[in-house]
């Protein structure tokens, strides 16, 4: 029984690990191609992508990527595709930021003011998709692709002088009232040179253990996990299909809009047109390849980081940083393939195991038998 | 055709060792076995859907090997499935035709062919009916027809008789003799002893895998068949002793469930339905599949609300309760499709033991899972309930279907049911599963337990039922005595022939139909 364990263990970080070095390998592909070194490349990024402030960037951009991630993952759980954590989170962050700009209260009442605020922003971003699948059967896909091109405007809509938009003192940027002081979280000061590590890593680590715990120790994470399994089966165990997916939309949602918050209450301190957008879809990228899993998802999320970092060095040294972008796309495609390929290298593989063992076992029988 | 030494190994088992057949030329030659004994692999092979690892098959002596269906067909060997593969918003014609366009074109040569075929083994085909207008043993003579269409000389029929009813395996075998007397040949699958011995000339048993002998039909019994099928005695459903008490447990008073197609027109799937079933007593529905008892069972559970009607268990109204509260207050739940309803294939064997029952103990304390009981539990399960597996980390889907059975009725019996729904208890389970099976059924029954117990095996429903019921077209047309009942007179009640009191004997029921 062990031995099944540990194989699975193993099949479980080879996907990941095959769909890597994949990557790497048409990378350098690319690299040779356009008549470049790819080791020179590969070389300069690692060298830069591991220097101290470098690490710290990667720390700060991994918190942001996970929590996307996490996001995602909880609807990939039960077979939910929500392609709105992008929308949901830009909502949460800038309703967060108005409001968070709007009022000045303690600082143990502002910031979770503003965190509340995020949530629930995120939370019904996403519920209404969530309600349109449920009570007209509109694909979660369709619904939430279009709710991030209506956030992009509502906010648009918004940001402007007069409604909630304050121009700064330069009168070249729009953005929300910035948060009084009280609205900002404490960071880890890594030294002059290095920069700050954000202080809502802590809560991201968090997030990751309650998303484990719920997922894996509760009866209503065993009820998500059976609808993602099969739903079928789920609505026979007695588990309302209709309102776990409500449910798992609204904390996919609610998890969306915790995203901004390392941006917004470590760094920047209000929402303006700079605010960066397409993390949701980084999200995506980061659970497939972390498989949803909460250790997965925090390893692709520095790792998404990690190139990121790295793709600036690159444009530094001549090299043409879209090559990052080449890489992670890779990576997406190939990690799809390389799961289901396990997979189902996985499933025969164990039925031929039992298959064994069930024969040994009816051998050594007839000969005690015998 | 002469099969040789064919083994066939899939990951895991060797489906197949050892296959020596000769089919004449001109026969029915039956092929009997368990479910799971290899016959379907086996037609697989010689239908060229799978490659033998060794052996070799003969055709009129020559050698060949078989790449594709295609290879088959153009050797004159042709399968009739045991799921129809018919487009229903096509006519007759049109589904003959398609695919093998190039025969005799799409029009009129093409009718002229069909109309040939069909009468020259009297198949009484039309060809411009539409295919869901058919019923099920028209379906069967037009993939019989299409086989036949494209040339087939040797037809392989995979259990045909599974969905009929046994008037119309009576025409069926009628036009299996037509078929032989022309000169065709024809294999026939099946475990149902007292068919083969009606029509076929040879018979050949399949037993784990391997050919055991043959019998000549003329100088066997059904008992000397099924034991050398099973390699022991049979074991029989038979329950006489009765344990019914005059406490209701379920009652069920005017059901009824209306749907509307595609077209918009109404179809009635459960027609104001009411019956009791008292404590200790097993309630068997007999019927055609599809004539509205997933449905019931669906209502019953609390996955399909009905339009109207009232439901209570033991005496608290249950009709507006969800599915977990019903579970939980003592519904235990065998479905049909195991796949679709009874397990979480690509899950552990003990999170599927949580399934269905993750609010009850030992899987769960409060809101939180207790994973290391309900895998003691589980093993418990395996161990009592003989679910052969290594251990209880593998998943659902590497169990073979009669140990993913065995699973869930020990699940399911572990939460000592009030009542119990069985739905094909014991389909696709080998024979000594299938005996453990009955057994626990009984035993809970003698503790109260009730049941409702649909089946496609008419002897389990006769030998396990203290009452029977029969359904057609949404309603419960008849009821019978499982003790003086037949399945042949059963069978009629399906097709909606008879109604009201079944009485064995005599001109069955009331003529109100």
């Amino acid at each position: 029984m062990k031995k099944i364990d540990k194989e699975r263990v193993l099949l479980a970080i080879a996907a990941p690990l095959l769909a890597i070095a994949v990557s790497f390998l048409v990378t350098a592909l690319v690299l040779l191609v356009t008549g470049k070194q790819p080791f020179d490349a590969f070389s300069i990024m690692f060298d830069y992508g591991f220097k101290s402030d470098s690490q710290v960037y990667i720390l700060d951009k991994g918190t942001t990527y996970y929590i996307a991630g996490l996001a995602v993952a909880v609807g990939f759980r039960m077979n939910l595709f929500n392609i709105g954590v992008d929308g949901q989170y830009r909502m949460g962050a800038f309703f967060a930021a108005a409001v968070g700009g709007a009022v000045s209260l303690p600082n143990f009442l502002q910031i979770p003011l503003i965190i509340v605020v995020a949530m629930l922003v995120g939370g019904m971003w996403a519920g209404i998709a969530g309600l349109l699948k449920t009570k007209r059967g509109v694909s979660e896909v369709i619904a939430t692709i279009m709710l991030n091109a209506i956030a992009t405007n509502v906010i648009a809509y918004f940001l402007q002088p007069g409604r909630l938009g304050h121009l700064d003192k330069a009168q070249t940027q729009v953005s929300t009232t910035p948060l009084p002081s009280s609205g900002y979280l404490f960071n880890f000061d890594m030294g002059e040179l290095n920069g700050e590590i954000y202080g809502f890593i802590v809560i991201a680590v968090l997030l990751g253990i309650a998303y484990w715990f719920v997922l894996g120790r509760t009866r209503f994470g065993f009820d998500l996990r059976a609808v993602g399994l099969s739903e079928s089966a789920a609505e026979a165990s007695g588990v309302s299909v209709k309102r776990m997916v409500l449910t798992s939309m609204l904390i996919s949602g609610a998890l969306a809009g915790l995203v901004g918050m390392p941006t917004l209450l470590n760094d920047a301190h209000k929402f303006g047109t700079e605010f960066p957008a397409g993390v949701g879809f980084v999200g995506i990228s980061v659970a497939l390849l972390g498989r949803n899993n909460p250790i997965g998802v925090a390893l692709a999320a520095l790792l998404w980081a990690f190139l990121e970092r790295t793709s600036t060095q690159l444009d530094f040294e001549d090299f043409d940083k879209e090559i990052v972008g080449v890489m992670q796309g890779v990576i997406v495609l190939s990690v799809v393939i390389a799961y289901e390929v396990v997979r189902r290298y996985g499933l025969r593989r164990q039925q031929q195991k039992v298959g064994e063992e069930l024969a040994a076992q009816a051998k050594n029988k007839q000969e005690v038998a015998a | 055709m002469e099969l040789r030494g064919i083994t066939k190994r899939f990951p895991g088992v060797v489906a197949n060792h050892d296959i020596d057949i000769t089919v004449r030329r001109g026969t029915v030659h039956a092929l009997i076995g368990e479910n799971g004994a290899g016959k379907s692999t086996l037609m697989k092979i010689l239908y060229g859907m799978q490659k033998p690892d060794e052996g070799t098959i003969t055709v009129d002596g020559e050698q060949v090997a078989f790449h594709n269906p295609g290879d088959a067909i153009a050797r004159g060997i042709g399968m009739v499935h045991q799921h129809f593969m018919l487009a229903d918003n096509l006519t007759v014609l049109e589904n003959v035709v398609l695919g093998s366009e190039k025969l005799h074109g799409i029009g009129g040569r093409a009718r002229a062919k069909i109309m040939e075929i069909s009468d020259a083994y009297g198949l009484g085909v039309r060809p411009d009916a539409l295919v869901e207008d058919l019923g099920v043993a028209d379906r069967q003579r037009v993939e019989i027809l299409k086989v036949l269409f494209r040339g087939a000389r040797t037809l392989i029929l995979d259990e045909p008789t599974a969905v009929l009813v046994p008037q119309e395996v009576d025409a069926l075998f009628d036009n299996l003799r037509g078929l032989k007397a022309e000169g065709l040949t024809v294999i026939f699958i099946s475990h149902k002893l007292g068919e083969v011995l009606s029509v076929a000339d040879e018979i050949t048993v399949i037993r784990r895998g391997t050919t055991v002998g043959s019998a000549d039909p003329k100088h066997t019994t059904t008992k000397q068949l099924a034991e050398l099928m099973v390699g022991s005695e049979l074991p029989s459903p038979e329950t006489r002793e009765s344990t019914v008490t005059d406490e209701p447990m379920l009652v069920i008073e005017g059901l009824h469930l209306a749907e509307f197609d595609l077209e918009g027109i109404e179809r009635i799937v459960l027609d104001r339905i009411s019956f009791t079933i008292h404590k200790g007593e097993v309630l068997g529905i007999a019927g055609v599949e599809g004539n509205g008892q997933a449905e019931l069972v669906e209502a019953i559970m609390g996955m399909l609300p009905p339009d109207a009607g009232d439901l209570s268990l033991d005496g608290a109204d249950i009709t507006h309760a969800p599915t977990r509260k019903r579970r939980e207050d003592g519904i235990g739940y065998i479905p049909e499709d195991r796949h679709r309803h009874g397990l979480l294939l690509e899950a552990p064997l003990w999170e599927n033991r949580i399934l269905g029952h993750v609010t009850e103990r030992p899987n769960s304390k409060g809101v939180l899972l207790d994973p290391a009981a309900a895998r003691r539990d589980t093993e418990r399960i395996v161990r009592e309930y003989d679910v052969r597996t290594p251990g209880i980390e593998v998943t659902a889907a590497s169990l073979s279907g009669g140990n993913q059975q065995k699973l869930i009725v020990g699940r399911e019996m572990s939460h000592l049911p009030k009542l119990l729904i069985a739905s094909h208890p014991t389909r696709g389970v080998d024979v000594g599963a299938q005996a453990q099976i009955w057994d626990q059924i009984r035993e809970a029954r003698r503790e109260g337990l009730a049941v409702l117990l649909i089946s496609a095996d008419l002897d389990e429903l006769i030998g396990l039922s203290d009452t029977l019921r029969v359904m057609y077209r949404g309603r419960l047309v008849a009821d019978a005595d499982p003790a003086t009942i037949t399945p042949e007179e059963l069978g009629s009640a399906m097709t909606g022939a008879a109604s009201g009191h079944l009485e064995h004997g005599e001109n069955a029921g009331g003529e109100d139909r």
